[in-house]
């Protein structure tokens, strides 16, 4: 076994004073690699192996604070640089709310960083092949032992005379501990098949999982019967009539909700000015209303006060003055008529474009107009 | 012990040891690692069918609850919150009992807690674990739980990070997090002796993976014990914080009953209460079990007894203020709730409850209640009862009565709630279970370094941290 390395000499002993004791003769003896191996941490063996304070609450500070930092910052830009929005009335950057989330965000940093850091940097695992696993020493040091081991790359390491000091001390068993006789560069791990399948099979899962969830998984229907009922809704195609549509269409005749059809013909103006009334008052708010969809339909053309001087003038033909004297006198049924069904194919029909009720209040409204030319003048004074 | 009126005399001048009998170290690591090397008794697999059978029947519901909607269950406006929530608080508070011993205990140097802390860590988990289902559960649609987290919608609207629903997603998933990480950075000296002894080849290759090699290296032991002690300090804030959001929900909100500002001390206080209550039922079961009575002795049960007691007067504390700030305000709706808590439709609730969180555990002031396992068993049980009720009460109580008469409305839960409530005991006690098989439920690492003359140094007056 000569072509093995060596890795250092063992020593075991029986009581956890001895191991105090052994500590204390190697580190005043010169040693420095060494290490005492104990099944749980004996109180005093730090000071006598001269070791140095653990600085590894700094990692907890430092990435401790991260996390609330980063908090900080996420919940500000989230809720006012994002997508700004006021909940409960609160400013945008309601920092007293986001104190609970900056403690958790603290802890959670701070603790998963620090333990991340003693395994992976402090102590240097995960690591299974170190040379001391699987050997008799580690077997007893795991269960009851306390064990010294001397390390060969100390400068005052010698075989024989190492080997002699750690008997003189009263160790039970004094054994070498050898690497192992194969090992692995980087290199070689690092391009394995196997290893480099792996990492693939890891990477297509992950991201498959991930995309899986974000883009199909919230998007599942629930198979509650809430969603799923039997019954047809109004646009969907069905396979009972034969014309292939869900929605029935209305039975012939069939006048919408507030849609009253126009009672006459259209060229009946004789009708419609005696039969027709116009069923609203003259209140503020009719008024009001005539004016405004007098001024957006029948102004472009009769004019903003019904004169009839068109803003459209030389694209369509103007429309007479409202305010002769025979306009003045016709019934408000005619206007209805005129304002439904339009004029002599000039004027064209505002049916579709103003409701029956408005179409009543611009009549008050040009009456309105209409009076305020001939106004008498004992009434103007 | 000598004859006469006295039975016992107690030298209270001298502590009393924490591992009785003096055992070897080796014989330790037999003791602990007997569950995991031997097929376990009849006993043991009788539990297991017990719990596995509750479990299948909280399944069962959960599938009910999942085909049919959350119409299965009791729920309705204005009771929109009922077992869901109050199995979810109940959970969280056991888990907090762990946390405190294995976390605060040890930041007092309270050496007796080594004997129960990672039965307690353990138990900590898994109740996080059956907690986390029930909001979960409460969705009805359970995957929509993905829009909690901090991920813009399709319409690229953030979560509400003024909402204590929000905070509590954190504060839980943190306290999940840094628990488990807890308990496994203490159960990896374990899981090294545990590769060491064990024969079995695919067992090794598990516990080396676990250990991530761990070497028993005093420079590694001195790098550990000060994260250990770090991830204490976070750990106890970490556990006011979480019940504190947790009643957050509640006080929160306008509602008589949960408006209250004494809410976070009230849960904290709580939690612990119903958490040592469960600690004491499962240590009981598992020393007698496992045979461990003289590693968990009878004095840490009398200790535990007296947390117990003295965190039952908080809460009692808690139950007297909540009446007398409701009269003191003289808000005719918040007199009109306490009245309707103590005499209305779920008086008998409130009234065990009182009783159970209250009145029971001042039997816990005679030492001979305190060393007596049965009668210990018996109060732990009541505890569990009283404290879960509690929850259900303030829910319930001040849901049913709320502003609007015209939505008063009675609740009674149907055999769905109740099956998803055993279901998460038998997931409880079936992880406990299968723990106490897989894991060493004592820190044989931690047991060592309690026995007698395990530290020479000190015995030698030298000084140590």
């Amino acid at each position: 076994m000569s072509e093995r390395t060596l890795y250092g000499i063992t020593a075991l002993f029986d009581a956890p004073g001895k191991i105090l004791d052994a500590s204390k003769a190697a580190t005043s003896e010169g040693y420095k690699n060494f290490d005492s191996y104990t099944p749980y941490p004996i109180h005093g063996l730090d000071n006598v192996m001269k070791l140095k304070r653990s600085y590894i609450g700094i990692v907890t500070l430092i990435l401790g604070m991260t996390g609330v930092i980063s908090l900080v910052t996420f919940t500000w830009w989230a809720n006012s640089v994002d997508f700004p929005m006021v909940t409960g009335g609160k400013p945008y950057f309601a920092w007293p709310s986001y104190v609970p989330l900056m403690f958790e965000m603290g802890v959670l940093f701070g603790a998963v960083s620090t333990v991340i850091a003693l395994l992976a940097i402090w102590l240097g695992l995960p690591r299974n092949s170190h040379p001391l696993h699987d050997t008799e020493f580690m077997k007893k040091v795991s269960d009851d032992g306390f064990g010294i081991c001397i390390e060969a790359k100390d400068p005052k390491f010698d075989q024989k005379q190492t080997e002699s000091f750690l008997r003189s001390l009263g160790a039970v068993n004094v054994e070498p501990a050898y690497y192992e006789a194969q090992s692995f560069t980087l290199r070689q791990l690092v391009l394995d098949p196997k290893f480099i399948i792996a990492i693939i099979v890891v990477a297509v899962v992950s991201s498959a999982t991930v995309y899986w969830g974000l883009n199909k998984m919230l998007l599942i229907r629930p198979w509650s019967s809430l969603n799923d009922q039997e019954k047809v809704l109004p646009e969907t195609r069905s396979e009972f009539y034969p014309d292939g549509f869900a929605m029935r269409p209305p039975v012939e005749g069939t006048v919408a909700r507030s849609q009253m059809p126009y009672e006459f013909t259209a060229n009946d103006l004789a009708s419609a000015g005696k039969y027709l009334a116009n069923p609203l008052l003259p209140t503020p708010q009719v008024m009001r209303v005539g004016q405004r969809e007098y001024n957006t339909y029948c102004s472009p053309c009769h004019g903003y006060f019904a004169d009839g001087d068109s803003r459209l003038q030389g694209q369509f033909p103007s429309p007479p003055s409202l305010h002769t004297d025979s306009l003045r006198l016709a019934p408000d049924g005619l206007y209805y008529s005129v304002i439904t069904n339009g004029f002599q194919g000039i004027m064209p029909s505002y049916a579709r474009q103003i409701p029956r009720d408005e179409r009543w209040a611009i009549i008050w409204y040009i009456r309105a107009l209409q009076k305020s030319e001939h106004v008498e003048a004992s009434v103007a004074k | 012990m000598s004859a006469g009126s006295i039975d016992e005399v107690i030298d209270y001048t001298e502590a009393p040891p924490l591992v009785e009998g003096n055992p070897t170290l080796s014989h330790l690591d037999d003791a602990i690692a007997k569950p995991m090397e031997h097929r376990p008794s009849a006993k043991y697999f009788i539990a297991l069918a017990v719990t596995l059978a509750m479990l299948t029947f909280g399944i069962v519901a959960v599938g009910y609850t999942f085909y049919y909607g959350i119409g299965m269950w009791g729920n309705n406006i204005p009771v929109a919150w009922a077992f869901a929530i109050t199995n979810f608080v109940f959970w969280i508070g056991i888990g907090h009992a762990g946390t405190l011993i294995s976390a605060i205990l040890f930041l007092f140097r309270q050496r007796w807690r080594t004997a129960i802390a990672r039965t307690a860590e353990a138990m900590t988990i898994f109740a996080v674990m059956c907690a986390g289902l029930f909001p979960l559960l409460h969705l009805g649609r359970p995957w929509y739980f993905a829009f909690i987290f901090p991920i813009p919608n399709q319409h690229g609207i953030w979560i509400n990070f003024n909402s204590p629903l929000v905070w509590d997603v954190f504060a839980v998933s943190t306290y999940f997090t840094v628990s488990l990480m807890f308990w496994y950075i203490g159960l990896i000296p374990d899981l090294a002796t545990m590769r060491d002894r064990t024969t079995s080849k695919i067992k090794k290759t598990i516990y080396s993976i676990l250990s991530v090699g761990w070497r028993f290296s005093n420079r590694h032991w001195q790098h550990y014990e000060k994260v250990y002690v770090i991830l204490a300090g976070l750990a106890t804030p970490l556990v006011f914080s979480v019940h504190s959001i947790v009643s957050f929900d509640f006080a929160v909100s306008i509602l008589p009953g949960w408006h209250t500002t004494i809410f976070p001390p009230y849960f904290v206080a709580g939690a612990i209460f119903s958490g040592f209550g469960m600690v004491l039922t499962v240590l009981i079961i598992v020393r007698k079990v496992f045979n461990l009575e003289y590693i968990i002795t009878k004095d840490h049960l009398d200790k535990m007894a007296k947390v117990t007691l003295l965190v039952s007067m908080m809460v009692a504390y808690a139950y007297l203020l909540e009446p007398f700030i409701a009269w003191y305000s003289g808000d005719p709706v918040d007199w009109y709730l306490v009245i309707q808590r103590m005499t209305g439709h779920y008086a008998l609730g409130f009234w065990i409850m009182t009783t159970c969180n209250v009145f029971v555990p001042q039997l816990l002031w005679f030492r001979k209640i305190r060393r007596s396992v049965p009668i210990l068993f018996v109060i732990s049980l009541l505890i569990n009862v009283g404290m879960w009720l509690e929850r259900y009460i303030i829910i319930v109580t001040s849901l049913y009565r709320d502003f609007t008469p015209s939505a008063w409305h009675l609740y009674s839960p149907t055999w769905v709630d109740f099956g998803i409530l055993i279901g998460s005991f038998g997931l409880f006690f079936t992880l406990v279970l299968l723990f106490s098989r897989t894991l060493p439920v004592i820190s044989m690492s931690e047991i060592k370094g309690v026995t007698e003359s395990a530290h020479p140094a000190e015995k030698l007056g030298a000084e140590h941290e």
